[in-house]
């Protein structure tokens, strides 16, 4: 068994009456790739914002590597709204910036492509080196960190090559084409030295020849980088492809958790996927 | 370890730039001859000292507006801490008494080199930015103009207090030209035998400007760049975004009390009641004349709007008689009307500003290429 990467711990989210995400606790362990699927609205990109310190959970404990990085319980108002579980198991209160996450070794894409679109390519990578620079305000605003300057870009150029994206380095980065920023925008998450990496529907747009080259992509980084990845995605052919475990929510709430095969055949799931007859 | 391959190497001087950098030596070198050999009371002296502080103040401006994506409307509030500072500090000694007259020489019975208490200027000016900063940076787009805005407005009310005229002389402070004087160096007998003091500003502005590019072709810029572009990106990728927000904040600051501070050598006195709302629309006006995100553009529009402003548009104010013909609607004020409709025209033709996000060494690039790199030097 290995060690576990990502622990949720009866993550509840509520925005006002409505719950978004209920009680749900999940699992990913070093060098996986867990898939999170479910129907539009059933709360996915919702737990990859409270995993990454987007949103403050409602309610539970979120874990990176035996550090707790998020938890609360519900305040104010909150506790006569609420209605999840496990109310109060959770006394502690720990809330992280997403960038302050960033630098724990999380790094994440985005469902709809967020690059910085007056940025080349190769800037949209470097800045992402910024979290890391060691010189400080002045130093670097007067250029007297050249070495360290020059290292970065070494390691941005570096990267883009292992993407397939140094031949286009200099052109604006929103002026690619649609797989191309997908791929871009991993690689600026890759550009933060996460240790797990969480991709938000990458697939998203796609043709189906893309997302093969996709899922070869997402392989080939999660071993050359040692990765642990956890993803959001609709596209089947890709989820069964290439996760190991697959979690299943629906409207907020995990129906089913396990291996591909498992997933496939379970009844819960194809309910919730293709619905019920009235009869 | 650290090998880097020429490929990665930041290009150090290309043409562009190159072309550039002489150019702006040939301007400076050209104010310094003009200076010695026209009268020193011509208007173009007055348009370029004038032109200079307000190029700096604008492209402070443009850091924050146009670099940033912070739309801070707090610059008068801003230039009229480093104007009070670079004043208070720098009235001499001697001269104390009959300034604060009504004060008892005022607080502070000592003075600074000029360069300090510009540097001071700066330093207050950021400092004022910081603890404005705290609350107010949490606010987006609209809700953090009006409240810098609003800042404005309050600091110049303090500043018109008569409770604290002990520091402020009652809002009004007069320098005396035996310290700033202009800058100029005289012989004994105090006839002037080189005339600095348009270069003076030039130089300052230059200083400034050049850390202002710097700045923003560093790792930092690029953060503050990417801020602007995509906050919620940003934040993923690590930058932390109260603190980069603050030190863009700060630093703009700094140098709009440089530029205070410079106006208040400019004018030789200083009246919290001139740096009003307007003040600060006017230097918006010059960014986006100029283009939001051209450090070029707000130099050039600066010079261009003050010229405007004081000189060539003067004309309109008085009745002209061409030939006999008496010239219709030219009349005190009607400078204005013209101003403006210039002013529609370039805000209806060049939606962008005249440089668009375009730097100086971009305009001498044989074929534009879209790398959206600035690396221009002002």
């Amino acid at each position: 068994m290995s060690a576990n990467v990502l622990h949720l711990d009866n993550i509840t989210m509520q925005f006002g009456g409505v719950v978004a995400v209920n009680n749900v606790s999940l699992d990913v362990n070093e060098g996986e790739i867990v898939a999170l699927i479910g129907p539009n609205g059933a709360g996915k990109t919702t737990v990859f914002n409270v995993i990454t310190g987007v949103y403050a959970p409602t309610n539970g404990r979120v874990t990176l590597r035996g550090k707790v990085i998020a938890e609360d319980h519900p305040r104010g108002k909150m506790r006569k709204l609420y209605t999840g579980g496990h109310m109060y198991e959770y006394h502690h209160t720990v809330n992280n910036t997403p960038d302050k996450i960033t630098k724990m070794g999380m790094a994440r894409t985005f469902q709809n492509i967020r690059l910085f679109k007056s940025m080349t390519v190769f800037e949209n990578v470097l800045v992402a080196k910024h979290m890391n620079l060691k010189a400080n305000y002045l130093s670097s605003a007067l250029h007297i960190n050249v070495r360290e300057e020059a290292q970065m870009r070494e390691d941005t150029m570096e990267l883009l090559r292992i993407v397939g994206l140094a031949e286009q380095r200099d052109e604006i980065a929103t002026s690619l084409p649609y797989g191309q920023q997908r791929r871009l925008e991993i690689a600026r998450a890759l550009s933060t030295n996460p240790s797990m990496l969480l991709l938000d529907e990458p697939a998203a747009g796609m043709n189906p020849q893309e997302t093969e080259d996709l899922s070869a992509f997402i392989r080939d980084i999660k071993d050359r980088f040692s990765l642990t990845v956890l993803l959001i995605e609709h596209d089947m052919n890709l989820v069964m492809d290439i996760s190991d475990r697959i979690y299943v929510l629906n409207f907020g709430a995990l129906i089913a958790n396990g291996t591909p095969a498992e997933i496939q055949s379970n009844p819960d799931v194809i309910t919730a996927y293709l619905g019920v007859s009235e009869e | 370890m650290t090998k880097v391959s020429s490929l990665t190497k930041p290009k150090k001087i290309d043409r562009g730039t190159l072309i550039s950098i002489v150019l702006i030596c040939a301007v400076y070198v050209l104010a310094f001859v003009l200076e010695q050999v026209m009268p020193s009371t011509s208007m173009l002296f007055t348009v370029l000292k004038k032109g200079a502080t307000y190029a700096l103040v604008a492209v402070s401006m443009n850091l924050l507006n146009g670099f940033t994506g912070l739309f801070s409307l707090g610059q008068a509030g801003f230039m009229l801490i480093g104007a009070y500072t670079y004043a208070i500090f720098t009235i001499p000694v001697a001269q104390r008494l009959s300034v604060y007259q009504y004060y008892n020489g005022g607080l502070v019975q000592f003075s600074l080199p000029v360069i300090v208490a510009v540097a001071l200027a700066g330093l207050f000016a950021a400092f004022f930015a910081f603890l404005i900063g705290l609350p107010v940076l949490r606010l987006k787009s609209d809700y953090l103009a009006i409240a810098t805005l609003g800042f404005a407005e309050i600091i110049r009310a303090i500043f018109q207090w008569d409770k604290i005229g002990i520091l402020t002389n009652g809002s009004n402070l007069r320098l005396f030209p035996t310290f700033t004087d202009d800058f100029n160096i005289r012989d004994a007998d105090g006839n002037v035998v080189l005339y600095l003091s348009t270069l003076v500003p030039f130089l300052i502005t230059g200083v400034c400007v050049a850390f202002i590019v710097l700045l923003i072709n560093s790792s930092y810029g690029r953060a503050f760049k990417a801020m602007r572009d995509d906050e919620t990106a940003a934040e993923a990728m690590g930058i932390n975004l109260a603190r980069h927000k603050m030190l863009a904040f700060c630093t703009s600051s700094f140098f709009a009390g440089v530029g205070g501070a410079m106006l208040a050598m400019y004018a030789n006195s200083v009246q919290a009641k001139s740096f009003t709302t307007a003040m600060t629309y006017e230097i918006l006006l010059m960014v986006v004349i100029g283009g939001i995100g051209s450090v070029t553009g707000s130099v050039f529009s600066s010079f261009l709007f003050v010229a405007c402003s004081e000189w060539w548009l003067r004309f309109l104010d008085q009745e002209q008689v061409w030939g006999g013909w008496k010239v219709p609607l030219l009349r005190n004020g009607f400078r204005l009307v013209v101003f403006s409709l210039i002013i529609m025209m370039v805000v209806l033709f060049f939606r962008k500003g005249i440089m668009g996000t375009r730097e100086l060494p971009d305009l001498f690039r044989k074929r534009v290429k879209k790398t959206g790199k600035e690396s221009a030097k002002r």
